[in-house]
């Protein structure tokens, strides 16, 4: 999975493409948690308008974040989604702690 | 009845989640199912191999067997690991249960499985390994 990073009004915009499962949950995490570390915010937008595949996996990585940013008075935010991965989103209940944005500009807008 | 049927093993690498996943929708696409039904397949097996390798053999050393089977428009997919096996399946399949939380795991994985197929079915020993039995009946088009 490749991972692109952008940081707009303090807010770090993680646009993903590839597949999201188990085998790339590991190193996205790492470099999701490193860059929120290195510009030191507390907002992040997920983009993945590039991704084609997630699995469970994908909502550990999100939930993952979510807690780790609550604790600095953070929010996430989630856009761009795929049917079939927003699918997974209600199903594991992760939009009564986060919203989905059509896209990153509206996200920045709300968040 | 038309029938067919397959059969693959392989190492426990998280490598081999995609690898599998791609193999159930090849063989799937005999069927012509709907990219949204192909989809839901590709979700469900990713959660059974993904299980397999962090659970079954907790990242160790192993071999995944993957079985398909076509009966007319039903598709049969077996997945299965000679490792650790589920100590309580109930407790298990239970939406938001993870063995290991240190792994940042959401728990959902066999809840997907249920979801995206038509029926599921896990059989597992202690010390003996896990088997995952799911089938998804594809819609006329």
């Amino acid at each position: 999975m490749h991972i692109r990073f952008s940081l707009e009004s303090q807010c770090l915009i993680v646009e993903m493409h590839g597949e999201l499962d188990h085998h790339s949950a590991e190193s996205a995490r790492i470099k999701i948690d490193n860059k929120i570390e290195e510009y030191g915010v507390n907002k992040v937008i997920f983009d993945f308008s590039g991704v084609n595949f997630m699995d469970s996996s994908g909502i550990g990585v999100i939930i993952g974040r979510y807690k780790k940013l609550k604790d600095y008075d953070g929010k996430v935010a989630v856009v761009n989604l795929k049917p079939q991965i927003r699918k997974i989103f209600e199903l594991s209940g992760l939009f009564k702690i986060l919203n989905e944005y059509s896209n990153s500009n509206e996200a920045l807008l709300n968040l | 009845m038309f029938r067919n049927e397959m059969k693959l093993e392989f190492k426990s690498i998280s490598e081999n989640e995609s690898f599998a996943r791609v193999v159930v929708a090849a063989f799937a696409s005999q069927l012509d199912p709907t990219l949204e039904e192909l989809s839901d397949v590709k979700t469900a097996v990713s959660e059974a191999v993904t299980n397999a390798i962090i659970h079954g053999y907790e990242n160790g050393e192993g071999q995944v067997t993957l079985r398909c089977e076509i009966e007319d428009r039903k598709l049969i997919i077996e997945i299965s690991d000679n490792g650790k096996g589920i100590e309580d399946v109930e407790l298990a399949r239970q939406p938001l249960y993870t063995s290991r939380p240190e792994l940042e795991r959401s728990g959902m994985g066999f809840t997907v499985m249920e979801t995206f197929m038509d029926s599921l079915e896990v059989e597992s020993e202690i010390g003996k390994g896990t088997k995952i039995k799911m089938t998804k009946t594809f819609k006329s088009v």
